[in-house]
């Protein structure tokens, strides 16, 4: 045991987090509104592609507004996604290890969706 | 692990049933069921780059009854997550906090996802009919 006299909050305190303070919240939040209106535009596309056919379809998310409108989403989806799969494994799952590897397999499992999204997204775009 | 025993997350089990308990559990539970969403924008996206034949398999799930199904339940999860969304954000900007609002809100955002998954499958039941009358005019003339 150190010699130490001062409580932990003493020395904490007026120092600010030790972690990365507001940045989850605010990039939560910050996704969120992106999704408000990329939602609203993801439903009008899955409309419109229900009653198209593959042309048509391909020629949809080629047109660069959608293709552009479709990169902004997959990134912020994944990445809201991401943040919001962490805080609950955060709160349920205890065991340590576990939580762990949910973690890391989570972070894994929504950028490579999010890569292979943009990926697939660019090469429509640019008919290859 | 914490050294005491503290009570720990989920507590689900505690609580009396309320609009306000119901709302912020099945925020959380479309939020993960549209998490696996992402993975059907990830297929179907893949799918339109690499050719017909792997879009017209999407296609099939989709129209299959487990997909129209899942297609469903997306479909309400979107809508509920959206406005309960938007409710949270308010909230963060301090909005919405006294507790008959809070409750008004809740029942807002509860009936309104059902509205809205209604609207937006109509609206794809309406596109359908009328692809189909358009299709079956070109034939005839």
């Amino acid at each position: 045991m150190t010699k130490q006299l001062r409580t932990p909050i003493k020395i904490a305190r007026g120092l600010g987090s030790a972690k990365s303070g507001a940045h989850h919240f605010m990039v939560q939040r910050i996704t969120a509104v992106a999704l408000i209106a990329l939602c609203l535009w993801l439903v009008w596309i899955a409309l419109v592609l229900l009653h198209s056919d593959y042309a048509a379809a391909r020629a949809l998310i080629a047109n660069p507004f959608n293709a552009i409108a479709m990169l902004a989403f997959i990134v912020a989806a994944f990445w809201h996604a991401q943040l919001g799969l962490q805080v609950i494994i955060e709160d349920y799952i205890h065991a340590r290890w576990l939580e762990m590897t949910s973690q890391i397999l989570v972070k894994f499992a929504c950028f490579l969706g999010a890569a292979a999204s943009v990926f697939a997204v660019i090469r429509i775009a640019l008919g290859s | 692990m914490p050294a005491t025993a503290r009570p720990l997350s989920p507590h689900l089990s505690v609580y009396r049933w309320q609009i306000q308990m119901m709302t912020s559990i099945v925020h959380r539970g479309t939020g993960m069921f549209l998490s696996l969403g992402t993975l059907l924008v990830c297929w179907g996206l893949l799918a339109l780059a690499s050719g017909p034949d792997a879009f017209a398999r999407v296609t099939a799930f989709c129209t299959s009854w487990i997909g129209q199904l899942l297609l469903l339940g997306w479909t309400w999860s979107l809508a509920f997550h959206l406005l309960n969304g938007i409710r949270h954000l308010l909230q963060d900007i301090g909005l919405g906090y006294a507790p008959p609002t809070f409750v008004r809100n809740g029942w807002i955002v509860t009936i309104g996802s059902l509205l809205l998954t209604v609207l937006i499958w109509g609206l794809a039941v309406y596109f359908s009919a009328a692809t189909q009358l358009w299709t079956l005019s070109e034939a005839v003339q």
